[in-house]
């Protein structure tokens, strides 16, 4: 049985196709079979930050239509043999995302031997957000701490609760809280909300927080997904969100200022 | 920061007002999710009939379903415009 793990936020820009790199890195890594696909149909994205983007030749909507076999679509990463990359469609519109097609296309997926299939949602709360949505045995909510993106959230957590699959037989999908683009220097200063905070109201269990980190930009810059740099905050965190995803217990880094210099120090600064 | 802290001291921040409003804006938005399907049509509907004898901005007539013990309560808001 594979496991459907969706990336998703509701809101645009928060990072979703980030952490679904970094995620579906992170369990290949572990030893587990993976593939991430990219639910962004129209918007293709994730290919450029996997850095398989030469590679594609066919993509999702190709599969479901039965232009090409999932064996044509699927992109073999080249530094993680566990880790395989299926496109979403340039082209085509979203609604070639039929729920039977998708269904299909997962099935299939699992009697390959996948263990976890990771679905990077695009944004908003149209068809490839709700296709990704509807097979979700695990939810990744990415939230910025931010008032608009913790309100999508919410919306989205409604969505999972009433309009899953899981929730219309009768179950429950398993969600989980992952915090993007965090400053602990601004949430010290009391001008961003704080992680306890984004709990407080989300009421969704914490699965990792991932600092504000220049290494972000410079990953995809090369098409690395950032789990892969063992020097960068960021990947460290989203190493320590995927540990804690597969049942591990691992304290929260980065989420108190740096140890800043003996001046700012004498001044009250840092910690 | 210590020293800047001194004189913003008495102010709220501005993470505490945002979580704040979020706390209300989430709480109102997960009644309404529970709520029956036909509430917005009805809340159109109100609002029509409203507007038949007073001239109320659209915004200014709210409708919630609260559910108190085994009871719903359907709580009509209208602000009616001065004179
Ligand atoms: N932790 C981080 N630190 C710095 N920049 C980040 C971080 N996470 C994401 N970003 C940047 O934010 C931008 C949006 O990221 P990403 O494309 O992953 O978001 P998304 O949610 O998938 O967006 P969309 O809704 O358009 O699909 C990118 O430029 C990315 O480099
Ligand atoms: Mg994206």
């Amino acid at each position: 049985m594979a496991t459907v793990v969706t990336v998703t936020s509701g809101k645009g820009g928060v990072g979703k196709t980030t952490s679904s790199a970094a995620i579906a890195a992170g369990l290949a890594q572990a030893g587990h079979r993976t593939v991430v696909i990219d639910f962004d149909v129209g918007l293709r994205n994730l290919d450029l930050i996997m850095g398989v983007e030469r590679r594609v030749v066919f993509d999702f909507v190709n599969v479901i239509s039965g232009e090409a076999t999932l064996n044509q679509a699927l992109i073999q990463d080249k530094r993680l043999e566990n880790l395989s990359i299926l496109a979403a469609s340039q082209t085509k519109d979203k609604d070639a995302l039929t729920e039977e097609g998708v269904g299909q296309v997962l099935d299939q997926l699992a009697e390959m031997g996948f263990e976890y299939i990771v679905c990077d949602s695009p944004a908003g709360i149209e068809r490839g957000a709700t296709m990704a949505l509807h097979f979700a045995d695990h939810a990744v909510i990415v939230t910025n701490p931010e008032v608009s993106s913790v309100r999508d959230s919410d919306r989205i957590l409604g969505i999972l609760q009433s309009k899953s699959k899981r929730a219309k037989e009768g179950g429950k999908v398993h969600e989980h809280l992952l915090i993007t683009r965090y400053d602990p220097v601004r949430v010290e200063n009391g001008e961003m909300l704080s992680k306890e905070d984004v709990c407080d109201i989300l009421a969704v269990k914490l699965i990792g927080v991932i600092p504000e980190s220049k290494a972000v930009l410079k990953a995809s810059n090369t098409g690395v997904p950032v789990i892969l740099d063992d020097d960068a905050d960021a990947g460290l965190a989203y190493g320590d969100a995927v540990a804690r995803f597969l049942g591990e217990d691992r304290p929260m880094r980065f989420v108190t200022p740096k140890k800043q210099g003996l001046f700012s120090r004498i001044l009250g600064g840092g910690d | 920061m210590a020293l800047f802290g001194l004189f913003s001291g008495k102010k709220k921040s501005s993470a505490a007002a945002a979580k704040e409003r979020l706390q209300i804006l989430i709480s109102h938005e997960r009644q309404n999710r529970h709520g029956p399907d036909f509430l917005p049509e009805l809340q159109r509907d109100i609002l029509a009939v409203v507007k038949k004898y007073v001239a109320v901005r659209d915004d200014h007539v709210s409708i919630r379903l609260d559910r108190a013990g085994d009871a719903s309560v359907l709580e009509l808001n209208v602000t009616l415009p001065e004179n």
